[in-house]
């Protein structure tokens, strides 16, 4: 094994640890624990389809908190590097930029594979087997490109209240801009007015730029249908999105002099 | 934090940006343009839930409904006949906009000008029927709505008496001030064309005598036309109840 990867492999298992050894694991079983609650009454208040609403509500705010949750750990987790000076320790070994930042994204992966495990594991109690893997394949994958732009987002803006809010306004963005773009472009609207084609082509613009997160990790998987067939275009759209967000955070991580 | 020159970015970091970027724009290229399909629309949830979920911004949530029922029109590219969709679907959505956001026009002004207009007779009479049903909520604000719904009975229904029902709600109802007065006057045509000469002549004087209506020009086109009707039941023949 080249010295590259395996300095790539030690720091991503120092990232894994350190999440363990925290209270982290604790938060995430809690919130498990309060979605596993609030599901259970949602069931008792439903009137019909019982369990259908159950897994729906237990499935959505789960996916949203793991959401919330994983670029919160990561930016509080890198801004306390930065401030106990463990980069720049680091960085004065023979460790590229690039390793470093490779290891780190490769830490949080995990950290999302494990999360996504145990969120999984109520769902399966509710859900069918394929679905529930169907439907666990896709989030952990949602929650890579959260690693991915909360790794860019640190390293760019370096504060946890600008990156952290940037992470979830670009998610908010990538989960509505195709109902964006499907409202943006009406025919009921003055398809000639300059403000309406000014509208159109920055909401198109986004849309070009922004992953299409409205395909992924789907509740309707869950309680209607699903197919692996499915899972194709997310993962081609994560493999180039991930490429793309671990570019320019090695292009910004590049150019900062410590 | 100094920010170094771009040459102490490594090629290879700025081919791997420049090649996904490439890759993405190509990837959100060949992607097929959002659509909205007529089953896709579901039923909204109750006026309570939607209260809870507006977290205190009801406005803002009545106007992102109306949006996202919008989206569901005739797209570019493809179209999607409003006939299409549910209209019990429909209905509800602009009850439950209507709930969120009392004072708003909007979902009255798509009943009665966008999904009233379909060329589905049952769909049609759906939708002015919800207009007249909401029109009592708030009559002197709603009444433009009716009174459109009451054209739409007369010339495209052919239904007069649904157009008087809805004429004569305006009259009795939508007694502001601001609330023009051919509004008002509108049973007064429609029983003409009904052949109801007496009762559009009585309808007619009494507006006159009750001195509701105070324009000059008003009065006289009032007037005249109450001589009208009275010359054309003389020729007419038609018998005084």
């Amino acid at each position: 094994m080249g010295s590259s990867r395996l300095q790539v492999l030690t720091i991503s298992r120092f990232t894994l640890l350190e999440a363990l050894r925290t209270r982290f694991p604790w938060l995430v079983l809690a919130t498990i624990l309060l979605a596993v609650l609030g599901s259970l009454f949602v069931k008792q208040i439903a009137v019909t389809e019982t369990v259908r609403q159950q897994t729906a509500f237990l499935a959505a705010s789960l996916r949203l908190a793991a959401v919330f949750i994983m670029g919160l750990y990561i930016s509080s987790s890198m801004v306390r590097e930065f401030n106990d000076k463990g980069l720049e320790l680091l960085l004065s070994l023979d460790l590229p930029r690039a390793t470093y930042a490779g290891g780190k994204f490769l830490g949080f992966s995990l950290i999302a594979l494990l999360m996504v495990a145990s969120i999984c594991l109520p769902i399966a109690f509710l859900a069918p087997l394929p679905a529930v893997l169907l439907w666990g394949a896709s989030l952990a994958m949602e929650l890579w490109i959260v690693c991915a732009l909360s790794l860019f987002c640190i390293i760019t803006f370096t504060q946890i209240m600008s990156a952290t809010s940037f992470v979830l306004a670009f998610y908010i963005l990538a989960r509505s801009i195709a109902a964006i773009r499907l409202i943006s472009g009406s025919a009921l609207l003055d398809q000639s007015s300059v403000s309406h084609q000014i509208t159109v082509f920055l909401v198109d613009s986004f849309w070009f730029l922004l992953p299409s997160l409205n395909v992924f990790t789907q509740t309707a998987w869950l309680v209607n249908q699903a197919e692996w067939k499915m899972i194709l275009p997310i993962a081609a759209q994560t493999a180039i999105y991930i490429g793309l967000l671990v570019g320019a955070a090695l292009f910004d991580f590049y150019r900062k002099d410590l | 934090m100094q920010q170094r020159a771009f040459r102490a970015v490594p090629k290879s970091v700025a081919l791997i940006l420049i090649a996904s970027l490439c890759l993405q724009l190509a990837w959100q290229y060949q992607q097929p343009r959002p659509t909205a399909h007529a089953e896709d629309l579901v039923f909204p949830p109750d006026s309570k839930t939607l209260q809870a979920l507006s977290l205190g911004e009801p406005i803002a949530l009545a106007q992102l409904m109306t949006l996202y029922l919008q989206a569901f029109d005739n797209q570019p590219g493809i179209s999607i006949p409003f006939r299409d969709l549910d209209y019990d679907r429909v209905q509800t959505w602009l009850a439950r906009i209507l709930d969120l956001d009392p004072v708003g026009q909007y979902p009255l002004l798509m009943a009665s000008h966008i999904y009233a207009q379909v060329p589905d007779t049952a769909k049609q009479r759906q939708m002015l029927e919800f207009v007249y049903q909401q029109f009592f909520e708030d009559p002197n604000r709603r009444w433009p709505w009716l009174a459109h719904a009451a054209i739409m009975a007369k010339h495209r229904l052919k239904d007069l008496p649904l157009a008087l029902r809805y004429a004569q709600a305006i009259s009795k109802y939508a007694t502001d001030p601001d609330v023009p007065h051919w509004a008002s006057q509108m049973p007064i045509f429609i029983l003409e064309d009904m052949g109801e000469l007496e009762s559009a002549k009585i309808l007619l004087g009494g507006l006159l005598v009750s001195g509701i209506v105070t324009d000059s020009h008003e009065i006289h086109l009032l007037t005249e036309r109450l001589q009208e009707l009275e010359n054309e039941e003389k020729s007419s023949g038609v018998p005084k109840n």
